[in-house]
């Protein structure tokens, strides 16, 4: 799976969960900061996407996991 | 002078209509919102027959704000969204805006859906935003976030009678200068087959499934139990002067209110209705009338055996001889009981009914009870004479919740 199939299946699932707009994911944006996901809607996130990329997000890792680039390499590296 | 409140925005989503204009038209032309349950989920039910919301939720709200709400919250959100609109949207400070607002079961779908996904998927698949769904102020706490109240949000539980006692709650928060503007009312939606089965098995349901229009019955002779709607209603109350400075219409008075307690049983009403009645003259000495004034009332008559009688007596009761002059109406007729919406949908048809001079029909009302001695608007919508101007509000729930609301047209 390349890094954009991923960004573009978490666009997805962030639009679902927190009503990101799809358009305004990449890479490089925060998920607090840029995205303005909260606390509650990113261990949503985290679920759809253990569930959409087949991988496990524990909760110790998911605080390493600031920008969507973050999201992309470690569901890469567990994949 | 105490503060008077006065009414200036009305919401209501129910079974017979998206809004209040659709609520009223239909109630006037005494259609039944109820439905034969053709979903699977139903089979084997002792009731299969409900009063059901055709609106879509995720077609009205944002739908990432729905997706965090459970139905019963959505469906109050819709009814909140039109009584703001139509009060104006009041530009008002947010500290001097409050919110009364409750349910009488809470979020259950989301409490099933959620167990289902605990069971078949494990513990780390249960949505993080469970507790806030389902949490029994989390109607009213999103009701104060849609309008940004700041004063306090209040979510009164007491079963059917919830959303009374949230307008009387509201009048009190008003006159007690806690607030200029209380946004006021109740929602329901709990048309799962758990809370079925459960109502079902107090016996407190009509089981008429292959006649779902005419299931609900009060004061007939034939009537079996109550149907089960969901809906919700909402009111803006606000303080008179407030009112009038922004120059906004009004629809009438919130006169007053009374409420009691039973101390009797979990479930049955007082027989003989002391508790009602005594919530009845508490509303009518709060709003300083007697019973001569009273026109109208809108009973909570669910269409129960003993419920619809021990209601009777406790207006005969309050009311005395008053009574004979007094036209009662039965909207759950054509709504079902909407549980902790009931109380504010059908303060929503009593004030609209002062205001018209028009009281809705009783559906299906073809024998009337012979203990039951009342004038019952029934067949057409009933018109009250010009000098009428008072009118009562009756919710009763399980548990002997009691709350009578009084309205008057000024």
């Amino acid at each position: 799976m390349t890094d954009e199939q991923i960004v573009s299946d978490l666009a997805v699932i962030l639009n679902e969960v927190a009503g990101v707009d799809q358009s305004k994911v990449s890479a490089d944006k925060s998920f607090l900061d840029d995205l303005e996901v909260d606390s509650l809607s990113m261990v949503e996130v985290v679920m759809a996407a253990e569930d959409k990329f087949g991988v496990k997000i524990p909760d110790e890792e998911v605080k390493n996991l600031r920008t969507v680039g973050d999201a992309v390499a470690f569901i890469k590296k567990a994949s | 002078m105490s503060r008077r409140v006065v009414v200036t925005g009305l919401g209501a989503l129910t079974p017979i209509g998206k809004n209040v204009s659709e609520t009223w038209t239909n109630a006037l032309a005494g259609k039944s919102g109820i439905i034969k349950i053709s979903q699977p989920w139903a089979e084997g039910l002792a009731a299969q027959i409900a009063g059901l919301v055709t609106v879509d939720p995720f077609e009205v709200l944002d739908r990432v704000s729905a997706r965090r709400m459970d139905r019963s919250t959505q469906l109050g959100v819709i009814a909140v969204k039109e009584a703001w609109v139509d009060a104006g949207s009041p530009d008002i400070n947010k500290e001097r805006l409050g919110v009364f607002f409750g349910t009488g079961i809470g979020g259950l779908t989301t409490v099933l859906e959620q167990y289902d996904i605990l069971n078949s998927r494990g513990p780390d698949r249960v949505n993080p935003l469970t507790v806030p769904m389902i949490m029994p102020n989390s109607a009213a706490a999103m009701v104060g976030l849609e309008v940004g109240a700041r004063a306090g949000v209040h979510s009164p539980v007491s079963a059917c009678a919830t959303s009374a006692e949230a307008i009387a709650g509201a009048l009190e928060m008003i006159r007690n200068n806690r607030a200029d503007i209380v946004v006021a009312g109740g929602t329901e939606a709990c048309v799962n087959r758990l809370a079925i089965a459960a109502f079902a098995s107090m016996r407190a349901l009509s089981t008429k499934n292959n006649e779902p229009q005419i299931a609900s019955r009060p004061y007939d002779i034939d009537r079996d139990g109550f149907v089960m709607g969901e809906g919700a209603g909402a009111l803006i109350l606000e303080e008179e002067e407030h009112a009038l400075k922004r120059g906004v219409k009004i629809y009438g008075v919130v006169s007053g209110a009374g409420m009691s307690s039973d101390g009797y049983h979990i479930a049955a009403p007082e027989p003989e209705g002391a508790g009602a009645s005594r919530a009845m003259v508490a509303a009518l000495n709060d709003a300083n009338a007697k019973a001569t004034d009273v026109a109208h009332v809108n009973a909570h008559a669910t269409s129960t055996p003993v419920g619809d009688i021990a209601e009777y007596k406790a207006m005969k009761s309050a009311l005395g001889n008053a009574l004979d002059n007094v036209v009662v109406t039965a909207t759950k007729s054509m709504t079902g009981h909407l549980l902790g919406g009931a109380g504010a949908v059908e303060s929503v048809f009593t004030i609209m009914g002062l205001k018209e001079g028009l009281i809705p029909p009783t559906l299906n009302l073809k024998n009337q009870d012979p203990e039951i001695k009342i004038n019952v608007a029934k067949d057409e919508p009933y018109k009250l004479s010009a000098n009428a101007n008072f009118a009562l509000n009756n919710s009763f729930g399980f548990g002997g919740h009691n709350v009578c609301i009084a309205f008057s047209k000024n």
